[in-house]
């Protein structure tokens, strides 16, 4: 066996500089959730990713995840084993079957997600205690759009990412609803994140 | 290292970048992200001890510590200026750990951290105002379990707070509230703003900065995106109005801006000047005189004399 043979086994590597690539993505995302709907660009950071999780997700992980989150995955991503031995080697998190105990849920394939209930929505006196849900996406120009209205928009920003489901805006709208209990929803594309925090309106616009 | 921090002479290379460490910064960025999605709510977070002690914003700067990256250029305000000893100190402590430049423009600062007063120049939306919060619950002087606070919350049961700013009206003729005024942010929480005079409180609706707001000793941090209404409490025939000034600012002549009392001898001379000491200096550098602003030919006069 060769260091060469090892290597090829071990987790590809995280941040090449952790400490201000941790904190850059970190303002992408703060940026992202302070105005929904807007992308953020995620260009000057170098990360390879393990598959089939693309940059911006892998980034979110090591930005934010670690032995204090519980983490949720598609079943896509559950069945990798290289994702699961770079989660464990770069943040510790503890993986779990069970999407009410997660503190983040990366789904990879949003189209085959059956339903976004059962994540944790917080409580009446904590509803910080809920689930952030990353979806991958492969663009967020989409052709179709919806409208979003709220806290961090002045007035109205469309917002089109390509990977959701059928049944999305309308749980989405729901969620809404049971504000300021609710998940929160980052969309990940390779260079770009964007976010719809729980405190977004969604206007779905006739087609 | 792929990327340096720019004043690298001044960088304090025995500390992590911004003095606390990454499990610690992930945790305050995880409530970050929390407070902005449910704009006022208080999130709970595991403060950590700070080197300096908690009267000097503790909160705030783990905030500053959690958000600034090696691009920043953070201003310190302690009561509208730069220069007190509180704000001197914090601002060497940045400079010190994480090598940033520092300003005292607020238009060129990106950050800033901020005790008891905001800014009077508009802010934009690539700045973020980080407050120093020593109290973040409102209903705290009304009831001092936490747990019952938490309940309040969460059923909006707000109805104690209208009560004790009605007796004001009953007692004074008006709320006698001038600081920490509280207000309702996105039609949902009340909020305690900090210790900033009720003067700013309009300054805080649909800002176009993020407002993040930490409370060390409380462990608790909270958020207001840009764009969010946030309404100080009132009743209909008693309407919130800020304070008020019947004159200028004595050195630069600013209108509508909140004013310090200078007491200038023994005898009780006085004068009213800006708080934000940036924007006085900005506005005597463009030539605007209030009636106490040094005339140069006079004080050369009064030398000879
Ligand atoms: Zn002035």
């Amino acid at each position: 066996m060769t260091v060469s043979t090892l290597l090829k086994t071990a987790p590809k590597a995280g941040f090449e500089n952790p400490v201000l690539e941790a904190q850059a993505v970190f303002r992408a995302l703060m940026n992202a959730q302070a105005k929904p709907g807007t992308l953020q660009s995620l260009a000057d950071i170098k990360l390879s990713p393990p598959a089939p999780l693309n940059k911006a997700a892998t980034a979110i992980i090591l930005c934010l995840c670690d032995y204090d989150t519980p983490i949720w995955l598609d079943d896509k991503l559950a069945n990798s084993p290289e994702v699961a031995s770079y989660i464990r080697f770069h943040c510790n998190a503890p993986i779990t079957q069970h999407r009410h105990e997660a503190a983040f849920a990366f789904i990879s394939e949003p189209e085959k997600l059956a339903t976004l209930e059962g994540f944790a929505i917080g409580t009446g006196e904590y509803p910080d205690r809920s689930t952030t849900v990353v979806l991958c996406q492969k663009s967020l120009n989409h052709a179709q759009s919806v409208q979003l209205q709220g806290p961090g928009i002045q007035t109205s920003q469309s917002f089109a990412p390509s990977c959701v489901p059928a049944f999305f805006w309308r749980q989405i709208q729901e969620n809404h609803q049971f504000y300021p209990l609710g998940i929160d929803v980052l969309f990940a594309a390779d260079e770009q994140i964007a976010a719809l925090p729980r405190s977004t309106k969604v206007i779905i616009e006739e087609q | 290292m792929s990327t340096s921090p720019k004043n690298t002479q001044s960088f304090n290379e025995h500390y992590n970048f911004a003095y606390l460490d990454e499990q610690t910064k992930r945790m305050i960025r995880r409530a970050i992200l929390k407070g902005i999605a449910i704009p006022g709510y208080q999130v709970p977070f595991a403060s950590r001890e700070m080197p300096m002690p908690y009267g000097w914003g503790t909160g705030g700067v783990q905030l500053t510590a959690a958000v600034i990256g090696d691009k920043d250029i953070l201003k310190v305000i302690d009561q509208g200026s730069d220069d007190t000893t509180n704000a001197v100190a914090l601002r060497d402590f940045f400079k010190q750990t994480t090598g940033v430049s520092t300003t005292t423009s607020t238009k060129e600062a990106t950050l800033i951290q901020t005790r008891h007063r905001i800014p009077e120049a508009p802010l934009n939306g690539d700045q973020v105002l980080i407050y120093q919060v020593p109290i973040p619950e409102p209903l705290r002087f009304l009831e001092p379990r936490e747990t019952e606070t938490r309940k309040m919350h969460a059923l909006e049961e707000y109805g104690l707070m209208h009560v004790k700013l009605y007796e004001d009206i009953a007692h004074f003729g008006h709320i006698s509230t001038t600081y920490a005024y509280p207000v309702m942010v996105n039609s949902r929480y009340v909020m305690d703003p900090s210790p900033i005079p009720k003067f700013d409180n309009p300054k805080m609706h649909q800002m176009p900065a993020l407002q993040l707001f930490g409370a060390g000793r409380e462990k608790r941090i909270y958020a207001i995106p840009p764009y969010t209404d946030v309404v100080s409490l009132d009743f209909e025939d008693h309407p919130f109005t800020p304070q008020e000034f019947s004159e200028p600012c004595a050195l630069c002549a600013a209108e509508n801006v909140y004013l310090d009392e200078v007491i200038l001898d023994d005898k009780g001379s006085r004068m009213f000047v800006c708080s934000d000491s940036d924007y006085c200096e900005g506005r005597r550098a463009q030539g605007h005189k209030g009636h106490m602003a040094a005339d140069p030919v006079h004080s050369n006069e009064l030398s000879e004399a």
